[in-house]
């Protein structure tokens, strides 16, 4: 583990064929996560970054006009190699995995139509970041790709697919899920919903329709689970392969440090570590201050705004880095820009921030 | 519009706004702004999020999960059987996934009856986690067209009215002065106004550094005084431009707080800006 927390950022790039970017929101992880792609292209690699933010942030980061949809798109960059980049879409995602888990076209027909799925495709908490884990297992097959970056939701529960795979998709382990099909295996195939206390109270809180879409949708999908879970146990193992990496961003506000930490933890629950450590947006630094403040007036105000700069920065850094304390895992710090980030061109401004400039 | 005038416009003051902001910082200056004006506050926690207690010493945090308030929702509705079974077995989640929204109805329902009390001139609310606040803010509307009887559709009536009522609600968008944070606060805005009927108060921009135009050239080319000024200089105009483009496309009054250095906001900090809050909304 030593030899892989010295390895420095370019070097994952280089290697990795699967990198996981997670963090908080504010903190620029898309962009983060768009410039290791174009470094990775300009390396010869042929990259596709995929972003789960519905809120264009990767469209703008890659100053792509209209949008990314969920299939990938070849960016025009210099280089010998080739960036793509996608959108994830939940919903078609889970849809393609239920067609290709069902023991019939009839039963994923069934299952599509169900309003309640239809629910829990779009919305029930778990489903995005297993869809994640899913399109990553999908993408790392393609062959027109060498390195997946995936940028994560900028959830808590981003990492739950790093959950044991028994456990990985919350319906499938439901308590309602197992409640529904205990008395399918007694070979009791129609459900009386009212012999069960908890479905009548749910039904009277919901409403009938809404239970019986439900049910509907519990027993349609009965005898997918072997497949999904199976899927999920290939997309763990791939994870704990050597060809994935895990790269923490954060900012140097203490609250985003926090998360990127207990990122760190949730991964190494799962016997997982963290490759590389991004602090992104700090204040950055010009150089040292002149020995005496000038007695004028413009002199003055220049002294001081270098100087309040070069506070914030040194506070910044120590403050971090006492919250990081990991010091095994390489850190880099990348300067915030005086302005955002929505083109190729201020994108290849961060790539250099992260990859051209020492850091440690 | 006098700061005690915003702060009791509505009784209700929900923060909202992309993960990242700052609705912590905005819910805790609003909350310490409202105290100094004399006012009994209360801040409501959505997120789970343990730092508000420290920024607010001495002010009152409910944190409040929908777990939490489903749960006590069933207890009073005649259910308290199955209602700490549900709680428990995580039955929530497909409870919510049946009806979308009834997670955030009953949170919402918990908000609407700690209004109704009368123990509060001010019930802050740091605003729901990053993307949901449209859906959230939304769910009483949704809930009544897909339940159309029974007690949530009771509750989700009775939200519905405290939410499109000025008087009794009001939403705090809170930006950064960046070029995608602002084109968020628009869309989000649009969204709110057209699809919630929610009354939207002041526009809080977080973080805004605010100051004259450096006289960078004066520095000898290519030196540290020079580039850390013209560093500045381009961080100034960009928070500017960003502002009056936000000024251009929304028409509402916006409330710039400055920007703080260092890693992590500690209550004085809090005091600090809700100085600022008090004097700028003075204004």
């Amino acid at each position: 583990m030593t030899t892989l927390a010295a390895t420095t950022l370019a070097e994952h790039i280089g290697s990795a064929q699967i990198v996981v970017c997670c963090g908080s929101g504010g903190v620029g992880k898309t962009t983060v996560a768009a410039a290791l792609g174009l470094q990775a292209a300009r390396m010869g690699r042929r990259a596709v970054v995929a972003t789960i933010d519905p809120a264009k942030r990767l469209a703008d980061a890659l100053g792509v006009p209209g949008g990314l949809s969920n299939e990938p798109v070849r960016l025009t960059i210099d280089g010998p190699g080739e960036l793509w980049a996608l959108m994830l879409d939940t919903a078609s995602t889970f849809d393609g995995l239920v067609r290709a888990n069902a023991a019939t076209p009839d039963q994923a027909e069934r299952i599509l139509a169900n309003g309640f799925y239809r629910n829990v495709a779009g919305s029930l908490s778990g489903t995005q970041e297993y869809m994640a884990a899913e399109r990553l297992h999908a993408l790392h097959d393609d062959k027109r790709f060498d390195l997946v970056i995936i940028d994560t939701p900028p959830t808590r529960n981003a990492l739950d697919f790093l959950d044991a795979p028994n456990t990985l998709t919350k319906f499938i382990d439901h308590p309602l899920f197992k409640i529904l099909m205990l008395p399918t295996r007694r070979g009791l195939k129609v459900l009386n919903v009212a012999a069960q206390p908890i479905l009548r109270t749910i039904g009277k809180v919901v409403g009938g329709a809404a239970l019986t879409d439900a049910i509907a949708f519990f027993q349609a999908f009965s005898g997918m689970e072997t497949g999904f879970r199976q899927r999920a146990e290939e997309v763990m193992n791939l994870l704990h392969e050597d060809v994935s990496r895990f790269v923490l961003v954060a900012s140097p506000r203490a609250d985003t440090i926090e998360e990127a930490r207990y990122f760190a933890d949730r991964l190494q629950h799962s016997d997982l570590s963290v490759a590389a450590t991004v602090v992104n947006r700090c204040t950055p630094t010009f150089g040292e201050l002149p020995a005496s403040r000038p007695g004028d007036s413009e002199g003055a105000a220049l002294y001081d705004n270098l100087a309040e700069l070069k506070a914030a920065a040194v506070a910044e850094r120590t403050q971090a880095s006492e919250l990081l304390a990991d010091e095994a895992v390489h850190t880099t710090w990348v300067p915030t820009l005086p302005e955002d980030v929505h083109s190729l061109d201020s994108l290849d401004t961060i790539r250099g921030l992260l990859f051209d400039s020492a850091s440690e | 519009m006098g700061p005690l005038q915003f702060l009791t416009s509505a009784t209700v003051t929900i923060v909202a706004g992309k993960g990242g902001v700052g609705k912590t910082t905005v819910t805790a200056v609003l909350a310490r702004a409202a105290i100094r004006q004399g006012l009994r506050v209360l801040v409501v926690e959505l997120d789970g999020k343990p730092t508000i207690e420290r920024l607010l010493p001495g002010i009152e945090v409910l944190q409040l999960s929908a777990t939490a308030a489903l749960a006590e929702y069933l207890d009073t509705h005649g259910f308290s059987r199955v209602a700490k079974r549900l709680a428990k077995t995580g039955v929530i989640e497909v409870v919510a996934a049946a009806a979308p929204g009834i997670d955030d109805i009953v949170v919402l329902g918990k908000i609407k009856q700690l209004e109704m009390s009368g123990d509060y001139d001010l019930v802050v609310v740091d605003g729901p986690a990053a993307g949901h606040a449209i859906s959230f803010l939304r769910s009483a509307r949704s809930l009544m067209d897909t339940i159309r009887g029974g007690p949530v559709h009771t509750q989700a009536g009775e939200v519905a009215a405290m939410m499109t009522d000025p008087a009794r609600c009001q939403v705090v968008l809170v930006t950064l002065p960046e070029t995608t944070p602002v084109n968020e606060a628009v869309e989000t805005a649009y969204a709110l106004e057209d699809r919630v009927g929610i009354h939207l108060g002041p526009l809080v921009v977080n973080g805004v550094d605010q100051g004259g135009v450096l006289p960078a050239e004066s520095a000898e080319s290519g030196s540290a005084l020079r580039l850390a000024a013209e560093f500045r200089n381009a961080r100034r105009t960009m928070h500017a431009t960003e502002c009056a483009r936000m000024a251009d496309e929304l028409a509402l009054p916006q409330i710039h707080l400055p920007l703080i250095a260092g890693s992590q906001l500690s209550a004085d900090d809090i005091e600090k800006l809700a100085d600022a809050f008090l004097q700028v909304s003075a204004q």
